[in-house]
């Protein structure tokens, strides 16, 4: 069973560049809207402050998990913590996954962020909310193509 | 945010049972224990800690009638996780339209 939001983006440029601007924090943080103080390493703690407008200034924490050249990237993070008054190291964490593969046309990116629950096996899931009929229905769709995607 | 924490509802759904469970009373009729039991296979003890768990994470709430706690759905918490998933959703779509300018250009 997945609990994962998962895109996937085909962009007209190398790997080698996507692998660049994905893991160079600077980088990163220009994309992201994340303002970060130090370089991502496996292992250690990156810090920073989000710039993202209408969220400036929330402070941004992630560990790195995986640095794979120019395959795989991923970092653990807590991405509801957007109250710096509260401590949010010891809350459950969302695993965030980078892959890279070449293309004819450039690269291919799949994202990856996972554990925001851990629903039951996917059938199971699926037949228990189809069965009813009201609101609940098309919220329960929701949660379902998000877990399921 | 008044309530930035949608993980203690995804938990508390994240249970076939509590799914069954919330499955039934999401049509709307407030249910007692004795009435949610039947079929799933559990004892009336086992169904009130699975009810007391939803109860808790706001997904159902109780209220006594007569001689009986009935349970009835709460939808306020499933819109909130559901609209916090379509705004992780949409972010990453900018982030990574910002991500393809910049590799692009």
């Amino acid at each position: 069973m997945q609990d994962s939001i998962e895109k996937v983006i085909d962009l007209k440029a190398p790997v080698s560049r996507v692998w660049q601007a994905i893991t160079d924090y600077k980088e990163f943080g220009a994309w992201f809207q994340v303002d970060l103080e130090n370089p991502f390493v496996v292992g250690e703690v990156t810090r920073g402050a989000v710039t993202y407008p209408g969220s400036e200034g929330v402070k941004w924490e992630s560990t790195t998990e995986a640095i794979e050249p120019e395959r795989l990237f991923s970092f653990r993070w807590c991405p509801y913590a957007d109250d710096n008054e509260i401590d949010y190291s010891k809350e459950p964490t969302m695993l965030v996954e980078f892959r890279l593969e070449p293309t004819s046309t450039g690269t291919r990116l799949v994202v990856t962020e996972s554990g925001f629950s851990k629903l039951p096996d996917k059938a199971m899931a699926t037949e228990a909310l189809r069965r009813n009929t009201s609101g609940w229905d098309i919220q329960a769709g929701h949660i379902t193509a998000y877990v399921e995607s | 945010m008044l309530n930035p924490d949608p993980v203690p509802v995804l938990a508390a759904l994240g249970d076939a049972t509590r799914l069954q469970l919330v499955s039934r009373l999401a049509a709307g009729e407030s249910l007692s224990i004795a009435e949610l039991t039947g079929g799933l296979g559990l004892t009336r003890q086992g169904v009130t800690k699975h009810l007391r768990v939803l109860e808790r994470a706001g997904v159902v709430s109780s209220s006594r009638v007569g001689r009986e706690n009935k349970f009835s759905f709460e939808p306020d918490k499933v819109d909130f996780v559901c609209s916090y998933l379509q705004s992780v959703s949409d972010q990453w779509d900018g982030a990574l339209s910002r991500l393809q300018n910049l590799v692009e250009s």
